[in-house]
């Protein structure tokens, strides 16, 4: 043995394995973000300017809040994990793109932008921070943001402006939702499936472009980012429930059949959006397989209920909160399923009762 | 176990298979080999040599009384210069017997080729060629040929598989040692009476699938098949392998041969191909040796006892300066902290980190994806073990079936938070095994 020869002898030693993906918390939200980018493209498209400035000041705010949050708080930074950013984002696709004429009411300008920061405050301080931060807030953060917003400014947030497209043959500058139509029981100017499939309606900036929303859709789904299971059974519920209640009911909206009308609702609104990146939030939403089942149903159950036999006209938001809520039952639930977990202690117990009496 | 599909969750961690295309390099005899004295699952051995002896390769140098045991014996010859204790890897202490070479490999003139008529002297012979698992486990191999039920087994599995990234030693053994693995898997089958015989071997390998496929065809054997496995991560684990190719499911705790079959790697039955026609017991070990700090990556040949640095200065010397060296693969091998460490017989490969490949990123939080129960091939749910562990919670350990995790890693592997969920299970299931030993 060489005397001179250099040994290694304080080398790291780990428990294995010793190789980790390269799919990070941070590659995972970059992923998301891009997945809504089809949507943002289409509400700056449809709504111009207010749409972008709402986007970016609704991003910058919810980063801005998570790091003064985590630096006054002495806690580690995770702004750089971009979930405020994607916090962000979905709470802009989530409001209206009112940046100044509302109603023939000019609000000042700053006010849609308060709108923002508040939204955004709410999501992050709110709902995701003060309950531990990432990973431990039970219900999601920008859901919770838009409930806010909606109830506190409830004029505003259900105002929608019309699309640019909508806009060049008439004079208004906003007007109903195909829900809002729905709601007021006459569908005459409703626009059409196919304006509703692209994306040419009123709405939450994000929501109205159901093509976008699919893009996203595929491309989180192929990535492997997302499973499909709750935006199919949230959608699949959508669909069943409206055409049962149209069928049954007969109370279909003057020329339209049950069929056209459960496409109707699919289109309408918010469950494109909310199936997709709101739904299946990891930190709010069930593990397994059977719990985002279960999950995706209760989605579509409550969304259409809130719909049909409530005074409001959506209530994607508001299913997703209630799921959100439920989801550690759901949790509990699907293990106790797949695991056999009450099953064994029920043998057990019996197991034991029949020795007990032998004895 | 929860099986319900044809395959098992399974995770693509790369491959990485660099050397597969290195023929193997017969690494010469060191100047000095360090033999450890516990090589195997079960009782260490006494050195039967001391300090001055003069040794012969293939002499036994070690050996107990104990039931689950295979003896050691000496891989070069020359003079015992000294018996050591030395931590080991797994941070336990080892004997080792130190010998010197002097370079000229004389055998032990008593080495014969042992003579087998039945499988009662086929087992002692499989003892005293002191092989283990070398697929990693490194269970005595004797034992595992020589189950309860002798007639219940009926299928012989042979793991070709070789899932882990970075090794290609099982690759290169099948492709330079067919007629040895073919040999030994016949001689299993005619002591055990066993029918048939798969060989798995994942796809990512055609070149050991088509190799045997046409030595199968020439040779007239008509009970032994290739069993192509889709590349991906466990494939090669034994309880993985066994429900991939005969569906059967077996939980942790079973052993393969109540189900009726035997699971072994392809280079301990090529060792015992290679065994039953010339005596000698299994002193050399065909591995990698790779990483990014090691100049010369390959695949060779090196005498048991050998320190790593000695096999790293074979290929090249250190190109970086390493920071983790694995003795096994990156996804189950175990991290040494040294490179004086010696080789072991159930060593497949060395590889050498530098810093920037050793590097694992911090621990973020959960965000409850479920990546890792999705990459569970069992299914489990390893978030709710590294929860409940932090909770002290055995109850609910044991609800959530810790016991029936391998520790394959796969859960670590995916997690986008990099949590060590591996290491918190392998904690769970030493907390439910003392919670259990205390009474509990």
């Amino acid at each position: 043995m060489a005397s001179n020869k250099k040994y290694y002898d304080n080398l790291t030693v780990s428990s294995s394995p010793h190789l980790v993906t390269s799919l990070d918390t941070t590659r995972t939200m970059l992923y998301v973000v891009a997945a809504l980018l089809p949507a943002a493209a289409m509400s700056i498209l449809y709504f111009g300017i207010p749409a972008f400035v709402m986007i970016a000041v609704c991003m910058v705010c919810s980063a801005f809040f998570e790091w003064a949050y985590e630096k006054l708080l002495n806690k580690p930074n995770t702004v750089r994990d971009g979930s405020a950013l994607v916090t962000g984002l979905i709470l802009a696709l989530n409001l209206p793109a009112n940046l100044t004429h509302l109603d023939g009411i000019e609000y000042p300008i700053f006010m849609p932008i308060l709108i923002c920061i508040i939204g955004s405050f709410v999501a992050i301080v709110v709902v995701k921070q003060l309950f531990g931060g990432m990973g431990r807030n039970f219900a999601n953060p920008a859901i919770v943001g838009r409930i806010t917003l909606f109830l506190s400014f409830t004029s505003y947030m259900s105002t929608w402006p019309l699309t640019r497209f909508q806009k060049a043959g008439i004079d208004a500058v906003t007007g109903a939702t195909p829900l809002g139509y729905l709601a007021d029981g006459d569908l005459t100017y409703c626009p059409s499936l196919k304006d509703m499939f692209l994306g040419n309606i009123g709405g939450a900036m994000g929501e109205t472009c159901v093509i976008a929303i699919l893009i996203g859709a595929i491309f989180l789904i192929a990535m492997k980012i997302i499973s499909p299971i709750i935006p199919v059974f949230f959608v699949a519920t959508v669909f069943i429930f409206a055409f049962l209640y149209y069928t049954i009911s007969g109370n279909t909206p003057e020329g339209m059949s049950a069929l056209y009308m459960a496409c109707f609702h699919v289109c309408a609104g918010g469950v494109m959006f909310g199936a997709v990146f709101c739904a299946t939030d990891y930190v709010t939403s069930p593990i397994m397989p059977l719990g985002k089942v279960l999950f995706g149903i209760g989605c579509g159950l409550v969304t259409m209920i809130i719909r049909l036999f409530c005074s409001y006209p959506e209530g994607v938001s508001f299913a997703i909160l209630f799921m959100n809520i439920m989801t550690p039952i759901l949790n509990n639930f699907a293990e106790d399923r797949y695991y056999g977990i009450s099953k064994r202690k029920k043998e057990a117990a019996k197991a034991a009762a029949a020795e007990a009496k032998k004895a | 176990m929860f099986f319900k599909s044809r395959h098992l969750n399974s995770i693509n961690a790369g491959h990485h298979k660099h050397t597969a295309g290195c023929a193997t390099e017969i690494m010469p005899v060191p100047a000095t080999v360090r033999i450890s004295m516990s090589q195997n699952i079960g009782a260490p051995c006494k050195p039967l040599v001391k300090k001055g002896d003069t040794v012969l390769v293939g002499q036994k140098i070690g050996d107990t009384d104990a039931f689950l045991h295979v003896p050691v014996h000496a891989s070069v010859s020359g003079k015992v210069t000294g018996i050591e204790t030395q931590r080991n890897a797994m941070g336990g202490m080892d004997t080792l017997v130190v010998i010197e070479s002097d370079g000229q490999q004389t055998m032990d003139p008593e080495l014969k080729p042992p003579v087998v008529t039945n499988h009662k002297e086929f087992v002692d012979a499989v003892k005293e060629s002191g092989l283990v698992g070398l697929g990693g486990a490194s269970f005595p191999t004797w034992l595992k040929f020589n189950p309860k039920d002798k007639d219940g087994v009926k299928t012989l599995i042979i793991n070709g598989a070789e899932c882990e990234p970075f090794i290609t030693s099982d690759h290169r053994t099948m492709l330079e040692d067919a007629q040895n693995v073919i040999d030994g898997a016949l001689a299993v089958m005619k002591y055990l009476e066993i029918d048939e015989c798969y060989i798995g071997i994942e796809d990512n390998k055609q070149d050991a699938i088509d190799n045997f496929d046409l030595m199968f065809t020439k040779q007239g054997i008509d009970n032994m098949f290739t069993f192509p496995l889709k590349a991906s991560y466990p494939k090669g684990a034994e309880r993985v392998l066994i429900y991939e190719v005969t569906g059967k499911t077996c939980d942790a705790g079973v052993l393969p041969a109540d189900l009726g079959c035997i699971v072994s790697n392809v280079t301990s039955i090529a060792f015992l191909g290679q065994y039953l026609k010339d005596g000698i017991p299994l002193i050399k070990k065909r591995m990698t040796v790779d990483g990014d700090a090691v100049s010369e990556p390959k695949n060779i040949v090196a005498p048991i006892g050998t320190e790593i640095h000695d096999v790293i200065e074979f290929c090249g010397g250190y190109r970086k300066p390493p920071k983790k060296i694995l003795m096994g693969g990156p996804m189950m091998g175990r991290a040494v902290f040294s490179d004086r460490m010696p080789i072991v017989k159930n060593n497949n490969a060395i590889l050498a980190f530098s810093r920037e490949q050793a590097w694992i990123p911090e621990e973020t939080a959960c965000i409850n994806c479920g990546r890792c129960h999705k990459a569970c091939p069992f299914g489990l749910l390893p978030t709710g073990f590294a929860d409940a562990y932090e909770a002290g919670d055995v109850e609910r350990l044991n609800d959530l079936k810790v016991m029936q995790c391998m520790e394959c890693g796969s859960c670590s592997f995916v997690c986008p938070a990099h949590r060590p969920l591996a290491f918190m299970n392998k904690l769970g299931k030493a907390m439910v095994k003392e919670a259990a030993s205390n009474g509990k």
